[in-house]
Formats: C-alpha cells, structure tokens, sequence
C-alpha cells in the first residue's frame, strides 16, 4: 500500500529527519524489530547492511557506516544484536551512533538486559520508548530518570497487577525532569536510608612487546555513582590528587566551571545510578603494568607441532591481589589441538575459533601459574607467519592503578546526613602481550 | 515472525503470560476479524489488548492498515496509554489512509486544548507526524497555539512540529508565518525550547540555502552560547553545529565564542565533543598565531580527540575519520600523541586500517623508530588487507623520513624473505618507491627483489618489478631475459604493465643497444601494431619514431633524471580538506567528500570555507599549513605551479604516490627550452597580464595517423631530427607536441604533372550534388581527468550551418563541484579565437557532465603553429588552470564560398609554381566520384569541373581558407581502383599537409 502511494507521488523529497527508520537485527541476521519515525522504509534496504556483513565474516568487524544509493546505514553492534539505523540526509554519524548506544542502555536499565528474547518479550514497551526517545529525527527524551517516569519499566508484579486492573505502564502526568534546569533529576524524590556510594573503575589498556617492553599504556578510568538521596542534595566530590587526569568527559550535572577553577566536582546527582565522569591518564610513567607475562611460543619448521609455555608473574600490584586472571590466545589457524598442562586453574581451546582460553584465578606470587605443552599442528601447510597475541583479563579490589584517591564528599542543600562509601577497581582493558 | 512467536511461546510457557509476546500468539486465519471485534468491544481493557496486538503486529513488519477505522475509533479515551498506542498506529498508517485519517483530526484539535501539557504536546506531535495534505491545513491553528503555550514543553515540540509541516508543505509554512515565531523561540527563556528552534531552523534552512533563516548576528550568537551550556546533549549538538556556520567579524569575538566553547570538549557525549572541534578548527583560522590562546586552545584539543579513541569502536571509526582530516589541516595537535593510534589486537579491522593511516601522518623523525617497530609487528597480522597496508606504511615511512630510509629498505627485505605472496608484492611496490626518492642508494637489493619474479602476479607489483628492471637494466645482468619472459604473455597483461613493458624494453636497448635490438623490434610492434590500446600504441609510435630518428635524443628523453617524487602522499586537495574541516563531525568527512558529492537531494549546495585570518597584522598562515591551504577567496593562479606541471609531465602510470614537489633546480633552464618547443611563447596564451612563463604546462595529445608506420630502419635516414630538449620530456612518458610533429612529417612529395589538358575542363559540367552536413570528427578525450584534477574534456570540431564551432563535453570526475569555467586559446595558424565565453551556466557536479558549444571566430592574433593545426587551449575552473592542445581538421576553416570561378581555377593553376604542388595518395576508398563529390562538398570543398579520361575520373576542385588562401586540387579516382591520388596546389604549400589530411578524414566518413 505504502509503495503504491508512493509511486503516485514519485517527487521524492529528501527527508529531513536525522534518523529514519530502525531495524534490530540478530546476529545470524535477522530482522525482529522495525521502527520508523516517518514513512515506512523497506526492509529491503538492509540487504545492503547483510552483504557488509557477509563480508566482514565477524560481526564486529561490520563497518559502522555503510553507503547504499538512496541511504545511509549507520550501525552499532551491541550483546549480539545489531542495531540499525537508516538515515537520508547528511547527519553526524556520532549523533546517530550515541543514539543508538543509548537506546541500548535504556533497554539494559528497562529490562535489565539488552537481548533478542527481552525486546520481544516487551516489544510494546519497546516502541512506546523509541516513540519517546525520538521525535522527527530530533532526541526528545533520552534521560532514563525522565523515560522512567512516563513509561515506567515492567516488572513481574506490576505486569500481573495491570493485566488484573487494567492500569497502565504510562505515565500520564508530564516529568518534572523534563523541564527544569536540571532534566536528569525528578522532584519529590524520598528515601528513607539516604545513601551515595562511588565506584572508581579504572582499566588498563596496554601493549606489551616480546621483551617485556610497554610499547604503549593508558588508563581509561569512570567514576560510577549509585546516589539514593531524599530531596535536591548538592554535592562535592574532591580529589587527593586530581591532576592526574588527563582528560575528563562529565555528566552533565557537573558544574564545569568550578572544576576548571577549583579541581573538585560539584553536582545536583540524578537520582538512581549514573556516570559521574570518566578520564583518562596516558602518562606513560604514571601507569603501573601489574603482572608480567613470560612467554614462548614456537612453530617447528619441520613437523606438525608446536611448543608452548606461558608464565605469569606480578610487577606492579601495590601490594594488592591480582584476582580473576586470565589469559586469552587467539591460535593460527592451522593450531589443530593442544596438549598443556597448567600449573594452576584450567584451560580450554576452541577448535573452530582457535581461541586457547586459560583461565587462571588468584595470581599466587609464591608459586607463579604456568601453562605448558606442546600445540599439534595440521601438516602439509606452511609453519603460520603470524605471532598469537595473549589479551589478559584482571581484577584488583580497592586499587585505583593511577592513584587516584577520593578525599571527600559533602552535601549541601538537604539536613539529613546520608551514608557515603568509596570503591575502587581496577581492570585490565585491551591489555595485550605480543609474543 | 508467527514462528518465532510460536517459539517463544512454547519456550517460555509461564512466562509468556506476562510478557508482550503474548500478543504475537494470536495464528488462526481470522486474526484481522478477531482483532476488530476485540477492537469494537465495550470493554476498555479488551481494547488496550487489542491496539497492542496490533502494535506488535506492525513492528514486525506486518500489515495491519485493514483495521484503521477500527483502531481510529479508539483514539477518544482518557486512558493514555491507549491514546499513546492509537497515536503510533496512526503514525504509521495515516498517508495510506488519507481519507480515514481525516476522522482523527476532530480528536487531534481538541486535544491540543487539553488541560494536560503533556497531551497537548503529544497531540500536535502526532498530528506533524501524519504526512496527508488534507490534514495540515487543520494544523496550523492548533500548531500556532501550540508555538506560544504556556509550557516549555509544549513549545519545544511545537518548534519540531514547524520543521516537519516546513517537509510536507513549505509554501503554507511561509505564509502562516511560522518562520517568524520559529526564529522568535531562539530568544525563548527555556533553554531546551532554543535548542529546537535551532534545530528546526537549520533543517528548514538546508532545504533553502540561499534563505536568510538563520540571519545569525552577534545577539543571536550570544543567545546561542547562553543556551548552550543549559540545553540537553542533543541541543548542545544542534546549537554547535549552527554556530559553526556563523563567520565571526573579528579575532577577538572569534576568540570570545572559542572561549565559550570550549568546555564542550569535555562533555560525555563524544557527538558533543566533535561538534566542538569542528567550531574551535574553524574559528582558530582567525586567531593570529602569535596570541598566547591560540597556542592554548591547542593545547585543549588533543586530549578530547584521544579520549574518543577510548570509545566504542563505532564512535572510534568516526572519530579516527575525523581526526585524518584534523592531522592533515593541524598536525602540531597530536604530534605527540602517536601511541594511541597504535593498533591493538582486538580492534575492528576498519579501526586498524584508519589508524594506519593516522600513524603515517603522524610520522616524523622523532617518533620513527617506534612506528617502524610497530609496523613490522602488523606486518606479520592475520588480515591480508591491513597486512598490506602495514607494509605500504613502511614504504610511506621510508619516503617521509629520510633518516629512516635504510631501516625501512631492510625491514622490507625481511618481510620480502617471508615469501608470503601477497608481503612480497607490496613490499616491491612501495621499495619501486623508495628507488625514485633515494636514486642509486638501495639498488644493492635488486638481487633478491628480481628472486621474486615469478610469485607476482598482481598488475601493480609487475609492473614496479618490471620498472626496476628497466630503470637499472644496466646493473641486472639478465635484464634481457627477465623483460622477455614477461613480453610473452603481453597481450594478457594489463594495461599498466603492458606500458611499463614497453619503457623498459626501449630503456634496456638505450643502454644495451647492441643485445637488445630484436626485444626492443618485437614490443614496438605489439605496442603498436597488435593493440587496441590507444595510449599503448601512442607510445609505441613515440618511441619508434625517437628511437629512429635520433638515438642520443632519445636517451636524452627516456633515460632523463626524473624528478624526485614528494614525502606526502595521498594527501586530501586543500580546498577540500577546507570544506571538510567546515564539515567535521558529518557523513562528509567520513567519506572525505563534500557533502554535495553524495547526499541526495541535498537541495542547492554551499560550500563552506574556512574563514580568513582577520584582525592582527602579521597573522599570516602558518607556514605548516602551507599557502596552498590558505584562504581561497583569491582567484585560482592563472599560472599552475611548477610542481604540479613536472607532476603531470611525468606522470609515471604506477599510480601512488603522486610525482608532485618542487622540481630539481637543474631543469629550470630546460623548461625554457621545453617552452620553444611548442611552438610560442605560452605567455600569451593567458591574454596579457601574464608574466613570461617558465615551464611547460601539459603534454598536448598526439595526433594519431592512421599511415602505416614505417620501420625504423627507414626512419633511421631520414635527416634533420626535429628540435627538441628531450631532458624535459621526462623519462616514462615522451610525447610532446615536437615529437609528433617529427613524426608526422612526411617527406614532401615530387610535383607530379597534372594529367591531362586542362582547357577540356571545361567542357563538362561540374556534376556537383547536393550538399551533405559538414564533416566532423568523433569527440575524443583532450585533456584526461588525471590531468585536469578531475576535469575531463573530450571534444572536437565542428562547422554547421557556415559558424565554425567546438564542441566540448565537461566531466566532472571530482568529487568536488566545480564552476567558473573560461576558456582562451593561443595565439594560432589562423588566428582562431572562441567567439563568446564558455557557456557553462550551472556548477557542475560530480559525475556530471555537460555537453558545450563554444563558437568560434578566427580574428584571433596569428602565429603559426607546428603542426600547422595545433590549438593550445587553457580551460579555466574553481580548481585550477588546465592546459592541452588539440588539433582540428582544416576543413573546418573552408568556408562557403570556396569555389573558384572556372576561368579562375585554371588561371591560377597555372600560375602556381609546380614546386608547391603535393601529391598524395588515400587508400581504401570506394566512393563514385560523384558520391566523392558530394561529401566534399558539404565540407566546402568544391568541384568545379569534372573529366573522365580512360575510365578515370578527375575532380577539379577549389576551396578557400578563412585567412583566403585558396587551395586548388585536382582528384584523380579510377572506378575499382580503391587508391585516389589529390593533387594540390597552393601559394602556401605549409597547408598542404593539412588539407591532405582532411580530404582523407571528410572521404573515409
């Protein structure tokens, strides 16, 4: 029907809205949700979208930005679904992705993971959201304090009571949030325990090379907030030794200006958990590599196997426990199987990914895990050019890698004296040994 | 869907009870009737279940429009939600249902009255969405209402609303004033209300270019940045990418809307951060360099932009495109910065390849060491194709810095030693490279390139191994051998590698002459005879002829010192790096073409530039930017520079890099020399207000004969080599316009006596038929998109109706848009001029071409030309000046009344001396006489008389020149015979040739 009119009509005007249309999209490629904020687009335009795919072989290595002759197809993969968006004007492609992430996110908060089988288990909830969150191609509300107040998230009970009452999951007075100078927060918001826990996470992202040399390190740090206050609390939030950052992204409740001027946060918090700020330290000396990673892996010229032998020792820990470590090795392809014995923890290797996954646990500096034995190889191909990088995985509980330290937090504005609490973390990111 | 629904179910028995999914259940034939009599129910509750239904069924694509009158009956209720639903549908469905949707328009209207802000907004929102004409017109009340409500939010979506009528029906938008409140919200005091307003307008606006909506003012300006720091991220977006549309009158309020904006840099949302680069990029053009801020906000920007590349890897791609612009326009800004573009394990591979190509921008002596580490390491990745960028890298590197120059060679040679094919010819590629930058530095490795001979089998790694054999034929003991083992598949090659075969074959003779003979023989003749390819064959003959007529010069052409090829390469255009960085942020710098490249319907395109430097003095460029970035408002150089010139001339047909830098000091001598050789002076060719020109400007296209070529044994006598400075001709390519004259000159033939007395001329009646349109060669390409930045002109010549006329095809092979087109001619044999401008009325865009009528006169100043029908044209645009010469057949100058009064032929005839008679010969024709007649007649050749003696024809004919120079002719055909003889006879034998040449060319067509 759409097409036949259409086709009476064949003046076809640019469309003006940012984003047109959105399909999501599964990873085996298909389409189980289509959106379209004007006309309706034809699912057939993401053939396009499913050749690129076909091409790029792994998903994530789908180019986010993809030309088709009448469109473009801006996308995100996220938890195994691709999220697709169909634009036909010249928009910032960032604009369209930070969408798309965030419409991820508000689906996370909502149904408390972002999977094929939940969105389809609230698909109405779903649509009235995307109805919600844009409008002409125009972001209307994307602040979930603001979405949860007009079309509340469902819960089991709730489900049950309005199927019994025929109430509704939509709000039916306008958020307060929405308006006021400070749209993250709602008003009138109470708690009987009043309480603000921060969690600083940091993760190292680092290279190593064969030697044992840091080619490169960074810390990528966020501040994560989780704030239960009763009221319109002002906080600040002070640092032992905030220059250290390099370079900070803020929620928008952070008063910039008396960071430039004084080094401390200062902010009305939404309410519920949010993103305080995240940074970023690249100086190279202020960022500790916590374990090292001896390791040889050889190819036999001659012959169909292979040796293998990985140890694993900490460097910079500040006398803190390197917990849930592991080591991830992507093999050539022509690694048929392996043969190892590990020391400490377990193994597995995949056949068809070739991804050798140890998995190591609390890292015991008196008795350091080693993984070894011997790879068997398929014969008659050539030994493999590439070197296998190890990506480690690891955990330190109160340790902030940068240092990092929170002196204090005050509130003002509110009487009560609410409960406060500091954690630290650190991570390992993209931390990877050449070998 | 049903299937998966069906699943679903049957997956999660209890669950599904309380989920949506429920609502995908429903599979028996009659859905659509259940759902409608669900939908007509009394109960509220059934209803809500039932417009959900059908909700879900529209998600998944399903077509459920059959029961718009049902849902539409739903819409008059208090419960929202339902309301909400209904609204969705209507969304959706409304344009296929113009006339039911005209039953919602009661219920729109009255609640846009609703006590309740959020209905009212929600009302007029939907009702914008519902894109049937019958519809708005009931709009724009509840709209105008709307666009002054009490509540900001209300206002906020009204401002939208204004956008999405402006889509549906402009006109009526205009005329209820709509505009005018619009522009009225920026100044509103809720700061969300601006935001839209803004964005509304910029929407509006870029279907109207040429409007002054957004008439930003200084007051408009500050409103904007006080917005700026209280509206949402996505207002914040919209508001950034306004301002950078503004041009500030000064430094000091560039710097004052720098200033403010800055703090944007450190927002969480990276679209935010981006927006704010593109403003701060383009306004520090106007900060003088010397002030303290500007070093300042250098500093501020680096952070920001290394913090994106710790985003999600999307958001990286974007960012990574971006920030090759920003390196390219500013490189001081992340000069430090290189180890975080260095690639990691895990990233996607189109984030690899972009950081690649930042980490070879970045490159520089102080970091080389590092970033050749890093590439080796690449170099032995699983991807093939960031493999073979890693190892190009390498060889950028080499090129960029020269110190580095040995490391990378060895570096090079190792990955070479891996044997993995597809290392090998990308490592040969790029060290073919690294020889033109560093001649006679690393030759010392040919030895083991030449080992690899056999695994290339990709047209551009053959090609470069077969240039190194060529280029040092002398060092490589077996050249000959190893160029014949590729000449024996030559036909199956291509083109590129057939060219460069056929280079370094007569490079190999010039050094070894006495060896190599019969190799140079065999690839002469496949190039020339065997193939199609006509800048195959054009070489071919080029070469042919030099080597026949003058060895030494031809050494001198083909073994020249070639100019050192430059350090940057695949550098973005300046105007366009311009426009991009105007544009960051956008699907244009993504795609690293302007916008107007690729959007469709972008309605009217502008092009945005980078302000100029104002307010201090001496704040010139920087000298990083270099002048060729600079401002552009000037007009484009009337005069190219050297540089590119040298480029063009010695264009290698390996494509990258590209052969532009300064020219070696040595030649500048040469040049002059190269500029005799066309004949004249060019400094003229530009009208009078050039200085003297000093170097050559295009290789003028070689006019292609269709005479067999002679060997070159018989080449070899004939004396007087024409004169030319071969060293400037440049070693792969030759070709000038000296050398196709020397080719085309052919020895002057004997005066043959004219058969036959004259006096019986008369006696028969000049049989002459009707006229036929005059004869016009088929357009081919003057001057090539390679050498034209994209400009491709194909053209020819035309006389119709007695206006002498060139006709002219423009391409655009550019990504950019290009306009202003002249075009001037130089001083010529006859003094043709175009007789108006270049009507080229309409910009032309990418792709596009344009078919152009330039008539002609011929009062034009004189010179006379070699040949004698060589016409220098310079094509002018919004890009450069263009140079190329074309020939036109000299038939096109004969004009309508060029025929003779009998008793006048005959007179002259005699009168002519018989030294100036030719004779020539056409071959392969098979007209009558009279057919004869009659072609050349519509070419204003004229028969005059005709005779018949022993079966053979003789045409008498006459034609006059524009300059009067009357050309006699006598035609002799035989019936069966498919060879006629011209003879001709005229006071200027110089135009003999010529006219030769047209009787054959009007004849054969």
């Amino acid at each position: 029907m759409e097409q036949q009119l259409d086709g009476q009509k064949p003046v076809q005007k640019a469309s003006p809205e940012m984003i047109h249309s959105l399909f999501l999209i599964n990873h085996s490629g298909d389409i189980f949700l289509e959106k379209h904020w004007k006309s309706v687009i034809s699912r057939s335009v993401c053939d396009y979208f499913f050749e690129a795919k076909e091409k790029a072989e792994d998903p994530e290595n789908v180019p986010p930005v993809l030309q088709t002759p009448h469109h473009y197809l801006i996308s995100i993969y996220r938890g195994k679904l691709f999220f697709l968006s169909v634009v036909q004007t010249e928009v910032p492609p960032l604009f369209v992705i930070e969408f798309l992430h965030r419409v991820a996110d508000t689906f996370q908060e909502y149904f408390g993971e972002c999977s094929e089988s939940v969105i389809k288990d609230n698909v109405v909830i779903v649509y009235e959201l995307l109805e919600e969150m844009l409008d002409n191609g125009f972001p209307l509300a994307t602040e979930s304090n603001v979405l949860k107040e007009m079309i509340r998230p469902p819960t089991i009970l709730r489900s049950v009571v309005n199927t019994l009452t025929g109430g509704s999951n939509v709000g039916d007075t306008l958020p307060t949030g929405q308006l006021s100078i400070i749209p993250w927060r709602r008003a009138g918001v109470k708690y009987t325990n009043n309480e603000a826990y921060f969690d600083v996470i940091e993760e190292i992202d680092a290279i190593v090379d064969k030697s044992g040399t840091t080619v490169f390190a960074e810390i990528q740090g966020v501040i994560e907030a989780c704030v239960r206050l009763s009221g319109m609390p002002d906080l600040t939030l002070s640092f032992m030794n905030p220059r250290l950052l390099d370079d900070m992204s803020f929620h928008p409740c952070v008063r910039f200006k008396r960071w430039e001027a004084e080094r401390v946060l200062s902010f009305i918090p939404p309410d519920g958990n949010f993103r305080l700020m995240s940074y970023h330290v690249s100086s190279q000396n202020l960022v500790a590599i916590p374990v090292y990673v001896k390791q040889n892996i050889s190819f036999l010229e001659t012959g169909s196997c292979g040796r293998l032998e990985i140890t694993i020792g900490p460097k910079q820990t500040m006398g803190k426990m390197v917990e849930a470590l592991m080591a991830t090795i992507h093999m050539p392809k022509s690694v048929l199987s392996v043969s190892l014995t590990a020391s400490q923890g377990s193994y597995t290797y995949d056949i068809t990914t070739k991804i050798l996954i140890w998995d190591i646990g609390r890292l015991n500096p008196q008795k350091l895990p080693n993984l070894r034995g011997s790879l068997s190889m398929q014969t008659g191909v050539p030994k493999p050019e590439e070197n296998p990088s190890i990506n480690i995985d690891l955990k330190i509980q109160q340790l902030a890698i940068s240092g990092l330290k929170v002196s204090r937090l005050d509130m003002y504005g509110e009487k009560y004296k609410p409960f406060k609490g500091v954690k630290y973390l650190t991570k390992a990111g993209k931390f990877q040994v050449r070998t | 869907m049903q299937e998966w629904a069906n699943q679903l179910c049957e997956n999660r028995q209890f669950g599904s009870k309380m989920t949506d999914s429920k609502y995908f259940t429903t599979t028996k034939k009659g859905e659509i009737f259940e759902l409608k009599a669900e939908l007509n129910s009394d109960k509220k509750e059934k209803k809500k279940e039932a417009v959900k239904k059908v909700i879900a069924s529209m998600t998944v694509g399903k077509d459920v429009s059959a029961l718009f009158p049902d849902v539409v009956n739903c819409m008059q209720t208090d419960n929202l939600e339902l309301k909400k639903l209904v609204y969705l549908y209507l969304m959706n469905y409304a344009k296929s249902q113009p006339d039911m949707a005209i039953m919602a328009v009661n219920t729109f209207v009255k609640d846009c009255e609703d006590p309740n802000p959020l209905i009212r907004a929600l009302a007029v929102r939907t009702m914008g969405c519902i894109r049937v004409d019958k519809i708005t017109e009931y709009l724009c009340e509840p709209l105008r209402k709307c666009l002054k409500d009490e509540d900001p939010y209300v206002r906020k979506t009204a401002a939208v609303c204004v956008a999405k009528l402006h889509d549906i029906n402009a006109q009526l938008v205009e005329d209820q004033g709509f505009l005018d409140t619009l522009k009225d919200l920026i100044s509103d005091s809720n700061p969300m209300v601006v935001a839209n307003a803004v964005a509304a307008l910029s929407e509006i606006a870029e279907s109207h270019p040429n409007s002054n909506l957004m008439d930003l003012n200084p007051q408009t300006i500050n409103k904007l940045l006080t917005a700026l720091n209280e509206c949402t991220e996505w207002g914040q977006i919209f508001i950034l990418d306004c301002l950078a549309n503004y041009t500030p009158r000064d430094d000091r309020e560039s710097q004052s809307i720098c200033e403010r904006v800055t703090p944007r840099l450190s927002h969480a949302n990276s679209a935010v951060v981006l927006s704010a680069v593109k403003v701060l990029m383009k306004f520090m053009e106007m900060l003088p360099k010397d002030l303290d801020y500007y070093g300042t906000l250098l500093k501020k920007l680096a952070p920001p932009l290394v913090t994106l590349l710790s985003a999600e890897p999307e958001l990286q791609y974007v960012a990574l495109r971006n920030i090759n612009l920003i390196v390219q326009r500013r490189p001081e800004i992340l000069k430090h910065e290189m180890k975080v573009f260095f690639v990691k394990y895990n990233d996607p591979i189109y984030v690899k390849l972009e950081k690649l190509d930042i980490m070879i921008r970045l490159a520089s002596q102080a970091n080389i060491a590092q970033v050749l580490a890093e590439l080796k390491e690449y170099a032995t990745e699983v991807d093939v194709d960031f493999v073979r960028k890693a190892v190009r890298a390498i060889g950028r590197c080499a090129i960029k810095v020269e110190q580095s120059a040995e490391r990378c060679v060895s570096t090079l040679l190792d990955l070479i030693q891996t044997k993995v094919n597809y290392v090998v010819q990308e490592a040969i590629v790029v060290i073919k490279d690294i020889f033109r930058k560093y001649p006679n530095k690393y030759e010392s490795v040919i030895a083991t390139l030449c080992e690899n001979l056999d695994s290339l089998d990709e047209p551009e790694a053959r090609a470069a191994m077969i240039w190194i054999v060529g280029e040092y034929a002398e060092r490589i003991d077996n050249a000959d051998e190893l160029l014949e083992s590729f000449l024996e598949g030559f036909h199956d090659e291509s083109t590129q590698v057939q060219l460069q075969l056929l280079t370094a074959i007569v490079k190999l003779f010039l050094k070894k002459p006495t060896e190599t003979q019969e190799l140079v023989q065999q690839v002469l003749s496949l190039a020339t005879q065997d193939s199609d390819n006509p800048d195959l064959r054009d070489r071919g003959y080029i070469y042919w002829r030099l080597l026949s007529t003058d060895p030494v010069a031809a050494k001198e052409v083909v073994l020249a010192e070639k100019p050192l090829i430059s350090e940057e390469t695949d550098l973005i255009e300046p105007t366009l790096l311009e426009e991009l960085i105007c544009h960051i942020g956008t699907l244009a710098s993504v795609y690293h073409k302007p916008p107007s490249a690729f959007v469709e319907g972008s309605r009217g395109v502008q092009h945005k530039r980078l302000p100029g430097s104002t307010g201090s003095g001496e704040s010139v460029e920087s000298p990083d930017t270099g002048s060729a970035a600079g401002v552009s408002d000037a007009p484009p150089a009337v005069i190219p520079s050297q540089g590119d010139l040298l480029g063009d001339l010695l264009n290698l047909d390996l494509t990258p890099p590209a052969t532009t830098g300064p020219p070696p000091p040595a030649t500048s001598g040469l040049q002059m020399g190269a500029m005799d050789l066309l004949g004249g002076g060019l400094d003229s060719l530009m009208g009078d207000e050039s200085e003297p020109v000093t170097t050559r400007r295009e290789r003028p296209p070689i006019p292609l004969r269709t005479g067999t070529p002679q060997s070159p044994q018989t080449l070899q006598q004939s004396p007087s080599p024409p004169d030319y400075s071969p060293t400037e001709l440049g070693g792969d390519l030759g070709g000038s316009s000296a050398m196709g004259a020397g080719f085309g000159a052919a020895p002057a033939a004997m005066p043959a006596p004219v058969s036959g007395g004259l006096d019986d001329l008369f006696d028969l009646g000049g049989g002459v038929g009707m006229p036929m349109g005059a004869f016009s060669p088929p357009k081919i390409v003057w001057l090539p998109a390679m050498k034209g930045k994209g400009l491709e002109i194909s053209g020819t010549f035309a006389r119709r109706a007695g206006v002498f006329q060139m006709e002219l095809t423009l391409t655009n092979k550019a990504m950019s848009v290009m306009t202003d087109f002249a075009i001037q001619f130089n001083r010529n044999s006859f003094g043709i001029a175009p007789a108006g401008p270049l009507q080229v009325l309409t910009p032309l865009s990418p792709n596009q071409s344009i078919e152009v009528t330039l008539p002609l006169n011929t009062v034009g100043p004189v010179m006379k030309m070699e040949p004698l029908n060589n016409l220098q044209v310079a094509v002018k645009n919004n890009i450069d000046v263009f140079y190329f010469s074309c020939q036109y057949p000299i038939s096109m100058l004969f004009v309508e009344d060029g025929k003779m009064e009998r008793q006048v032929f005959l007179a002259t005839w005699k009168d002519i001396p018989n030294d100036n008679e030719s004779q020539f010969q056409i071959k392969d024709c098979h007209l009558s006489s009279d057919a004869a007649s009659n072609k050349l007649q519509g070419s204003n050749i004229f028969t005059i008389a005709k005779r018949t003696v022993d079966g053979q024809d003789m045409l008498y004919q006459s034609m006059k020149l524009t300059n009067g120079i009357w050309v006699l002719a006598e035609l002799r055909l035989q019936a069966g015979n498919p060879n006629y003889t011209v003879s001709l006879k005229c006071r200027a034998p110089e135009v003999s040739q010529c006219v030769f040449q047209s009787y054959e060319a009007v004849l054969k067509n």
